[in-house]
């Protein structure tokens, strides 16, 4: 359902301003959302003024400069820090990606706005809740389905088949996509959103699979599938540049083709 | 504790459309819905021309002077975009049904050809109506 505003609990009031350093030479101001599930205060908009002199060019490197010598309460995911591991996906300038392959410069205006991924609940800070997102993943099965006998080595691909899993392989389950899209906003709970259809797509289509109808079968549904309107979000912020708006226009032509 | 038990308070929302930078592709596809809208509105109005039309000579005057006031003249003109811009959209969308055009650089060039293409034929198209009478 569409919900344009937040709910009451969700506002997001005004937080404490942190002056930057004495000395700092080159200043940039970050709004950073804050959230402490311990406290019983809304959510609050916290400002930054970071020397960035003093930090790397990602926005990673912002945050963890922040958590080291300002706040030490500043809580965000990372792990891998080169866009492998899709831990620090958050909003950063009103676009999702992740925080460690974003330079900071490269986001437009003059404070740098940075908050959980959209329309998530919010475990801490800019931890968002992915119990949801993940389970729809796994309700696609994302795993090969066969029935034939095992062969005594692997199941054997010719390049070509290979080929036509490239650019949905590389997904690295980030969340960016499926956040960004209004659709997804609005029935997230139906809508399996645009990442879970990457991957379902990216099942259909290897050659190696034996379950295509069931599949099929399991999207054939108003709202599982369907309620993608082309709104192109997904494949303008996915940070490894894969486009699941593509994906789904497939799986939908695999539709119509199995009844002609 | 590592983390708040549901019982004890409710996680919030993260913002969406608050903090969300718009894109063409998204201006697209809300213009899209609501110039629809648009043109359920727009089927009444017609058919309320249909009835005034039948129901005689006075209620049809009083029907167009409506229309042909400066809110229904709006209106109008608001149709006469709604009615392009859903051409323009449906048109995109079935290219979009073929798996074309869905590179970002695509899908925002054929976005804003929509968008241009629904003002420049709304404006022709009042145009001519000054030119013939239509309006006056």
């Amino acid at each position: 359902m569409v919900q344009l505003a937040l709910p009451k609990n969700s506002r997001v009031g005004k937080g404490r301003h942190y002056p930057a350093p004495a000395g700092a030479k080159r200043v940039k101001t970050f709004r950073i959302y804050r959230y402490d599930p311990e406290g019983s205060e809304n959510p609050r908009w916290d400002t930054y003024d970071v020397d960035v002199d003093a930090c790397g060019p990602m926005l990673l490197d912002v945050l963890i400069l922040i958590k080291n010598t300002v706040d030490p309460t500043l809580t965000f995911r990372r792990s891998c820090r080169e866009g492998v591991c899709g831990s620090c996906a958050m909003n950063i300038g009103g676009r999702n990606t992740l925080a460690c392959t974003h330079g900071w410069e490269d986001t437009p205006g003059k404070e740098i706005q940075v908050s959980p991924l959209p329309s998530q609940p919010v475990v801490k800070d800019l931890v968002p809740d992915l119990t949801l997102f993940y389970a729809q993943y796994a309700s696609i099965e994302p795993w090969l389905h066969t029935e034939t006998p095992e062969p005594q080595k692997e199941w054997p691909q010719t390049p070509e088949d290979r080929s036509k899993l490239d650019g949905l392989y590389e997904c690295i389950l980030c969340a960016c996509c499926s956040t960004s899209c209004p659709s997804y906003w609005w029935n997230g709970e139906k809508y399996l959103g645009p990442a879970t259809l990457l991957h379902a797509y990216r099942w259909l289509i290897d050659s190696r699979d034996e379950a295509t109808g069931d599949r099929l079968d399991q999207l054939e549904d108003p709202f599982k599938l369907y309620r993608c309107h082309t709104i192109m979000n997904c494949a303008q912020v996915c940070p490894k540049g894969l486009n699941p708006a593509k994906a789904i226009a497939e799986i939908k032509k695999l539709m119509v083709e199995r009844v002609a | 504790m590592t983390e708040a038990s549901s019982g004890v308070r409710e996680r919030p929302l993260s913002p969406h459309l608050q903090v969300w930078r718009w894109h063409v592709t998204m201006l697209g596809s809300i213009l899209h819905r609501a110039c629809l809208v648009g043109l359920y509105v727009g089927a009444l109005i017609l058919v309320g021309w249909a009835v005034a039309l039948a129901s005689g000579h006075d209620a049809y005057l009083a029907y167009s002077g409506i229309l042909a006031s400066p809110i229904g003249k709006l209106v109008l003109f608001g149709l006469t975009f709604a009615l392009f811009f859903t051409v323009a959209s449906n048109v995109r969308h079935l290219m979009w049904d073929t798996g074309r055009g869905f590179t970002p650089k695509i899908a925002d060039m054929i976005t804003i050809a929509g968008i241009a293409f629904a003002l420049v034929a709304t404006i022709v198209v009042w145009v001519i109506a000054g030119q013939t009478g239509a309006l006056s």
